[in-house]
């Protein structure tokens, strides 16, 4: 059981961001609050367009701005508000303490670079007492799986495969030692064995290192064995949240029971894969 | 390649709402009533001499007693060019007066001018060239081959590119490797060689409205190779649509398929590439007329009469006036340019930030 | 790698001959030839120039002439020019030089201040500054480049401030080795201002549009959030990937290069290859004009080599095909 006292790792209050344009305003995420205690992990759950991924880069101030305005809120990590963070002090947050991993692997990693280059680039920045770099950097691809990591190293990424580009971008994550791992979506664009192995190094890796996970998704069925905390996004808003267990076991608002009621499951033989309702689930909304 | 609608009405209302647009519109709109009315809106015609008048700046316009005039000059030293105006004499401008005999777009006989003065007198509004011709009455009649060359120079590139580029899309196979390294060199070879090859071969004595169809031709056939190009493209990605299937297994001929079903899609394409690939026709026109190989005197071209700004008497004495014709087609080319660019922009909103 | 050259090289054989052809096949259809004027003189009688046209094969076809001159040209001999009344290789090899030398200026003027301005515009984009360079390539783009040259001529013959054109001064022979390159500089300015401007702007708005469309990338992102100062995402990870595209785009540069050139050179009378091609051309001087056409042919090839080459350095993406 976590100290009740202790400061919270990351503490999110009432953010709410919009997205600007010409014709008009869109709130991408609406009074958002929840918190992370150190070493725990905490899913997002939602669909595309529920505002997941827009509160996750938002952690850091990664938004492009135009479009995207935070209108109100804050972002506490470790006591400190990120969101009024002069840009200087919050690069020593970003990847040093937050750092991420994308859904796409194949276009998080910048082309023209070698694996090597990308990852010297973070530890330069946030461990500048590394004596050898390209050690430390071989040791991380190790650690995430990776069997030939001289030659790794030197590979540029179009020369790896997705599973391989996405382990990459997790020893990027590692070298650094952050205290958060923000994982938005990392296993969607990867194939099905793929993913499961990807799942598997992040639980090792948290418990190796103590890190916390906070993993976005829009799919329940990664959460279960992963996540000890849910949070369901609907629309902008957080509908739902609680430990995963009591979620999956008795989920409360309509539109977690019909997230739940989406994941196949082995064994069980339906003619069709369920899916969203929303008409009804409008209805539902609209008398509650 | 995602095939664009292309409402007509829909487009039109766009660009003229925009203020960029517009402010095109009207530019080009104005440029072509000078050119259409040319010979009505110019006091002299483009050939008129007066070799007691060369160099002759642009008169001052004043108001007198008896309306608006322009005043007089004196020739202060005949072998400087240097005129002076002699204070106090003017000549009053006469509106719609008889002038020399003209055909109204080439049809209506007419003798009315827009305005001139008593003839002794001379309104010169652009100064005089070197052997006293109105600079003012040459760029209007220059107008004309500047900005019929470009619509007719595209329409002959477009209609050749869309056949060529068509068919080699369509048909793919042999046929399309040769259209395509046709295209290659064509790109390849600087422009202006070619032009000047072209033209050199093809020098023998023509009249002035032949030398102005040789450069269309000319310009033409530089130009067909990128509608040719982006015509392929389109129309191969247009093959895989299962529509062009279906017409195919309903028995349309080629040709039938590639008029009703690539050139709407194409439509819009074609629009944009007409507004953007102008500018080159009216620049590459001006280029050859003025190395000497275009147009010929004494008919009136900007790059003609810009040939003539180059004596080292013009910049020593500066006869700015005579370098007006430059102004003439940057103004021009960046009319044609901007509404390039808008209608790009209405059309197709992807376009709006990719410039290639 | 050595493979992919000589390929290339070995491309330009069939381009080389076809063009030759091409020229000479336009030019044998021109009326008149170069002893045309020479002709009109009454005091020179037509045994001699029957004479003349014998011994330069004029009254023979055209297709003999040509296999003629390739003859000549495989032994090394370009041939004789009759205005200027020297062999065609030692005139090429006084104007290259100078066409090489100005090519080269205005190409790095281009990209030297098309860079910095491109990608301002695009990191501020719709920003003052934005507005101001967009306005500015549209003007640029706009002016025929032979109108800017004789605004700068007339810009000159004004104020004084820059010689009137040629390559170097009359007194050039006697200034100190500084004083010579500091001349010839001087002499170049202009026409490196008037051959860039078209390419600043043409480069300044494909690098903008390039670069708006890397900035959205995730790998930017990914970058960002590692922590790295914005200066080093933009420099870094943004403009490597965004000028990658420019680079495939040299060739074509070369070509327009070398067509302004030749308008800019008359213009300002800079005494290059593209002043020798037009007076050539006009004169029916027609082994300078092959000359000057398998030059430009070379340079170009040369060019689009050069362009493959340092894509394939930069990019690891981009593999020299090596068939």
């Amino acid at each position: 059981m976590p100290d009740p006292d202790a400061i919270p790792l990351l503490e999110v209050s009432n953010l709410s961001i919009d997205f600007v344009s010409e014709e008009r305003i869109v709130h991408a995420v609406d009074g958002v609050s929840f918190s992370m205690q150190a070493g725990s992990t905490l899913a997002v759950v939602g669909e595309s367009g529920s505002g997941k991924s827009v509160t996750a880069l938002s952690l850091a101030r990664l938004l492009p701005s135009p479009p995207a305005q935070i209108r109100s809120g804050k972002v506490f990590f470790e006591g400190t508000d990120l969101l009024t963070l002069p840009e200087r002090a919050l690069r020593h947050y970003r990847g040093g303490k937050i750092a991420y991993v994308f859904q796409e692997p194949s276009t998080s990693l910048n082309p023209v670079f070698s694996v090597g280059f990308q990852l010297s680039e973070a530890m330069a920045l946030h461990r500048p007492d590394l004596q050898d770099r390209r050690a430390a950097g071989i040791a991380a691809l190790t650690e995430v799986g990776i069997r030939d990591p001289e030659r790794c190293w030197k590979s540029y990424p179009h020369e790896l495969s997705g599973g391989m580009q996405q382990r990459v971008m997790i020893a990027m994550a590692l070298v650094c030692r952050p205290r958060l791992l923000v994982a938005d979506e990392p296993t969607t664009a990867l194939d099905v064995t793929i993913q499961a192995q990807i799942l598997q190094l992040l639980r090792e890796i948290r418990s190796r290192f103590g890190m916390s996970i906070l993993l976005i998704t829009h799919n329940f069925g990664l959460v279960k064995g992963f996540a000890d905390h849910v949070l369901v996004m609907f629309r902008g808003k957080i509908v739902e949240q609680g430990p995963t267990d009591a979620v999956l076991a008795s989920p409360r608002h309509p539109y977690t029971q019909a997230l739940i009621a989406c994941v196949p499951r082995l064994g069980e033989s339906k003619k069709r894969l369920t899916t969203i309702d929303y008409a009804r689930l409008d209805a539902l909304l609209s008398q509650s | 390649m995602k095939a664009i609608p292309a409402k007509r009405s829909g487009v039109w209302h766009q660009v003229v709402s925009r203020p960029r647009g517009a402010l095109a519109l009207a530019i080009l709109g104005f440029l072509y009533f000078c050119a259409l009315f040319a010979p009505f809106l110019a006091p002299y015609g483009p050939g008129d001499q007066d070799l007691r008048r060369t160099y002759h700046p642009p008169t001052s316009l004043t108001w007198t007693r008896r309306g608006l005039a322009v005043r007089l000059y004196e020739n202060a030293d005949p072998s400087q060019a240097l005129y002076r105006p002699i204070p106090g004499r003017t000549a009053v401008i006469r509106w719609l007066p008889i002038g020399h005999p003209y055909r109204l777009f080439g049809l209506f006989p007419c003798r009315r001018h827009l305005f001139g003065v008593e003839p002794p007198q001379k309104v010169y509004l652009l100064g005089s060239d070197s052997i006293g011709r109105d600079v003012f009455s040459r760029l209007l009649y220059g107008a004309q081959v500047s900005l019929s060359i470009g619509l007719i120079g595209i329409s002959i590139s477009l209609g050749v590119g869309l056949v060529a580029g068509g068919l080699a899309g369509y048909f793919g196979g042999w046929f399309d490797s040769v259209v395509m390294r046709t295209t290659e060199l064509l790109m390849a070879i600087p422009g202006l060689y070619l032009l000047l090859a072209l033209r050199g071969a093809f020098a023998s004595q023509f009249g002035s409205g032949e030398v102005y169809l040789l450069i269309v031709i000319i310009l033409s056939f530089l130009g067909w190779s990128g509608a040719a190009r982006v015509v392929r493209g389109l129309a191969l990605s247009l093959r895989a649509q299962t529509f062009v299937d279906a017409a195919i297994v309903t028995g349309l001929s080629p040709w039938r398929i590639l008029w009703r079903h690539l050139l709407p899609n194409l439509a819009s394409y074609l629009l944009i590439a007409a507004a953007l690939s102008i500018p080159g026709y009216i620049l590459g026109e001006a280029a050859l007329s003025f190395l000497g190989i275009g147009i010929q005197e004494p008919s009136a071209s900007w790059g003609l009469m810009l040939a003539q700004a180059q004596e080292m008497k013009v910049f020593m004495c500066n006869f700015w006036w005579l370098l007006t014709p430059g102004a003439a087609v940057f103004v021009t080319v960046a009319a044609f340019n901007l509404l390039g660019d808008t209608l790009r922009d209405v059309i197709d909103p992807h376009f709006r930030t990719g410039d290639r | 790698m050595v493979l992919f050259v000589l390929r290339r090289l070995l491309f330009l054989i069939p381009l080389l001959l076809g063009v030759t052809l091409l020229v000479f096949f336009l030019m044998s259809l021109t009326p008149g030839n170069f002893l045309t004027p020479i002709k009109a003189q009454r005091d020179i009688s037509p045994e001699f120039l029957a004479a003349l046209e014998k011994s330069f094969g004029l009254d023979r076809p055209w297709y003999t002439r040509y296999l003629l001159w390739l003859r000549n040209v495989l032994h090394g001999d370009f041939g004789y020019s009759w205005t200027y009344k020297v062999a065609v290789v030692d005139l090429l090899w006084q104007r290259v030089p100078a066409t090489l030398l100005l090519n080269l200026t205005s190409f790095a003027f281009a990209w030297a201040v098309a860079i910095p301005l491109g990608v301002l515009a695009a990191v501020h984009r719709n920003s003052w500054w934005d507005r101001l360079t967009t306005l500015f390539a549209y003007a640029s783009l706009s002016i025929p480049e032979f109108f800017l040259a004789l605004l700068a001529v007339y810009f000159a013959a004004r104020t004084g401030w820059f010689p009137l054109g040629g390559l170097m001064s009359i007194e050039h022979e006697f200034f100190s080795p500084i004083g010579k390159i500091l001349d010839i500089a001087h002499h170049l300015v202009l026409p490196t201002l008037v051959l860039g401007l078209g390419g600043v702007a043409t480069l300044m708005r494909i690098l903008r549009a390039n670069f708006l469309d890397v900035i959205r990338a995730e790998y930017v992102t990914a970058a960002r959030a590692k922590g790295l100062p914005e200066h080093v995402v933009i420099w870094r990870h943004v403009f490597r990937n965004a000028v990658n595209p420019l680079l495939s785009t040299l060739g074509y540069v070369v070509a327009g290069l070398l067509s302004g050139s030749l308008l800019v050179e008359n213009v300002m009378s800079y005494p290059g290859l593209g002043q020798l091609i037009y007076s050539a051309f006009i004169r029916q001087d027609q082994f300078v004009v092959l000359a000057s056409v398998v030059l430009s042919c070379i340079l170009l090839v040369l060019g689009n080599l050069f362009s493959d080459i340092l894509l394939a350095w930069i990019d690891p993406r981009v593999r020299l095909p090596a068939r």
